[in-house]
């Protein structure tokens, strides 16, 4: 067992990404992700790794995507503009099927915003950001321990369904520092190499709905395109080959998504009223729980772990049991309306929302559970 | 004369370019050199943006990224980092990489990573419908210039010079042995080659501004007034323009050949590689 270590969010994310087997880096400075690169630097030459500093964010994902289409693991990270930046090759990767992780540490926005001020305004961009129908996985920690743990499920993911994985943390986790411990070893998963003779490889023929991903290089030769394709990975305008790549493109996230999302459920077995909130209100959510229980309120709270693809079933079961949901995040009203959504006007819903760059705090969490559990009894 | 025929994805035939087009003569080109230079097949990488030109790589039998427009130097990056024994190659147009990619085409250049840049220039944006282009000559007629263009026009070389490329040449689409020649020297190059080919669009430049069909557009290119080639239909609507300059030469051939430190990214370098 390790000691435990005094890490930064953005710190360990790198340190996370390495384990995972990580060995590109390419990215372009911006705050508050900027300490990730600068640890990126640091490690991955000596883990046989290569990084470079592009010039912008389009330039950086794309670096990304050439890097793990020759058959490494590869990442970048960015901010608020940045991340608008990089939409464009979020939408090549799902098309192509490149797998990458792209961190987004969020700050105040709109357009350049707050730089150093926490946000979690991003969390639609992160789900439609990119044009197109598309699947997206969005995992959001909510400590520097568990930037730890999905920066690692990330790139499984990635490598597993070759899609792009986005990890989504806002500014005040990035920049903290916690004693962690972290694990001697990590579970990886790698992506999966044909073994068919070259001349009859198909690039997108997918059995399971993944096709096997050989690098450039490797012996196989076969075009890569964003342009709708078929099973030889070339363009076609045909409805029905179009058709079948859209489906088997969302169903690689569809079909496997109670295997892809995680909640975490506190105290909700007997829970009349909940709060629905995740990454780092989810703590301040978790400590106003805590004490409304010491004062006899039955609170529970719900906090997805992945935020897409979104956890229906887990808040249309919260949804049956309480009488009031609170929703909590740092934006203007995002995530509430998936809430909602899953819902399905079987409780309440309330939202707890503020985008002014400071973060909600659990004693004014614990003022609204005791306020709305005054006006349910 | 060199069978191309195993280079090629006959399957994927036939291709998108119109007739009169020059593109093709490019990319014939361009294997011929990898013949000649007796690359293995598996281990070239063609790397292109979005456009006609673009749409080359997904003709040719290697491995072939065909990307995002104006963002294959970029792409090319990642890809030549990761796996340096590959020969990457990137095959974009005057739209592609002078207007939306130009800034990734000049870092690329001042990085001096070890790629090949072949930019196939005919002066407007073909894919699109005849649009004007960073390379469309002052005066010159397109869909979205229709009284004429008023603005300059970049000078790929010049530029790429200027952003620091270790190798610069320009050749005429219609000279394919001169093409195979210094693309054969682009690729061999340590370090950033960067190759303009002037190519034609009879579609869309051709009818816009009456430069004749293809064969009349590449026949101009291959006119030379003491060593400088000055492709004919820049000279045509030029004079038709009053007041206007006569357009600066453009001179063919290597322009310019450096040798300098190969950028790698930021790695350990083994003693082997040192």
């Amino acid at each position: 067992m390790n000691k435990p270590e005094l890490i930064q969010g953005n710190q360990a994310c790198a340190m996370a990404a390495v384990a995972a087997g990580c060995r590109f880096f390419g990215g372009y400075p911006i705050t508050p992700s900027t300490g990730i690169a600068e640890q990126m630097v640091r490690m991955l030459p000596d883990a046989g790794g290569v990084f470079v500093q592009m010039e912008d964010e389009i330039a950086s994902l794309a670096a990304v995507i050439g890097a793990s289409l020759a058959g490494s693991k590869a990442m970048t990270a960015t901010s608020g503009p940045g991340f608008s930046l990089m939409q464009e090759h979020i939408g090549y990767a799902v098309m192509a099927e490149v797998p990458c992780v792209i961190v987004n540490v969020m700050r105040g926005g709109p357009s350049t915003g707050r730089p150093t001020a926490p946000s979690q305004g991003d969390v639609m961009q992160a789900r439609w950001g990119t044009h197109g129908d598309h699947p997206a996985i969005v995992l959001a920690p909510s400590s520097v321990g568990e930037v730890y743990q999905l920066t690692v499920r990330a790139f499984n993911l990635a490598e597993r369904l070759r899609t792009p994985v986005i990890v989504l943390y806002d500014e005040i986790i990035g920049h903290t520092r916690e004693s962690v411990v972290l694990p001697d070893s990590v579970e990886i998963i790698d992506r999966q190499h044909p073994d068919i003779d070259p001349e009859l490889f198909r690039p997108k023929a997918a059995e399971g709905g993944v096709p096997p991903m050989p690098a450039f290089g490797d012996g196989y030769r076969f075009h890569v395109t964003g342009l709708t394709h078929d099973e030889r990975g070339f363009p076609t305008e045909d409805a029905g080959l179009t058709g079948e790549l859209m489906a088997r493109l969302n169903g690689k996230v569809d079909d496997h998504d109670q295997e892809i999302i995680e909640v975490e459920e506190f105290m909700l077995d007997d829970a009349e009223i909940a709060i629905f909130a995740y990454g780092i209100v989810g703590r301040s959510a978790r400590e106003a729980v805590q004490q409304a229980r010491d004062l006899g309120i039955k609170a529970g709270l719900i906090r997805p772990l992945t935020l897409w693809p979104f956890p229906d079933r887990q808040v249309a079961a919260v949804a049956e049991q309480v009488d009031t949901i609170i929703v909590a995040e740092m934006n203007l009203g995002q995530m509430i309306r998936e809430v909602e959504r899953a819902s399905g006007g079987r409780t309440e819903i309330v939202g707890h929302l503020r985008a002014d760059g400071e973060p909600i705090t659990p004693s004014q969490l614990l003022a609204e559970l005791t306020n709305h559990k005054k006006a349910v009894q | 004369m060199t069978d191309v025929k195993s280079y090629l994805r006959e399957w994927a035939m036939p291709h998108v370019l119109c007739p009169g087009c020059a593109h093709g003569v490019v990319l014939r080109s361009f294997l011929v050199a990898v013949d000649q230079l007796q690359l293995d097949q598996d281990k070239v990488a063609m790397v292109a943006g979005i456009g006609c030109s673009s749409r080359l790589v997904g003709y040719a039998d290697f491995c072939t990224l065909h990307g995002t427009h104006g963002r294959a130097p970029a792409f090319a990056t990642g890809l030549k980092l990761a796996r340096p024994e590959l020969s990457v190659v990137v095959v974009t147009g005057d739209g592609d990489g002078l207007a939306i990619g130009a800034n990734h085409l000049i870092h690329a250049a001042r990085r001096n990573i070890d790629i090949t840049v072949i930019l196939l220039n005919n002066s407007i944006y073909g894919m699109t419908g005849g649009q004007v282009a960073p390379t469309t000559p002052e005066g010159a007629f397109a869909s979205t210039a229709p009284s004429g263009n008023t603005e300059g026009s970049f000078d790929a070389c010049n530029l790429l010079i200027g952003a620091g490329a270790s190798f610069v040449a320009r050749v005429m689409a219609a000279t394919p042995i001169e093409m195979t020649k210094v693309m054969a020297e682009g690729v061999s190059h340590p370090g950033f080659s960067f190759i303009e080919v002037i190519s034609d669009c009879p579609e869309y430049f051709g009818r816009y501004n009456k430069t004749g069909g293809g064969a009349d557009m590449l026949t101009s290119l291959t006119l030379r007034d003491e060593g400088v080639a000055v492709p004919l239909s820049s000279k045509r609507f030029v004079n038709h323009v009053p007041n206007s300059a006569p357009p600066p030469g453009m001179p063919t051939g290597v322009l310019r050949r450096e040798i300098k430190p190969v950028f790698v990214g930021i790695r350990k370098v083994t003693n082997d590689e040192s």
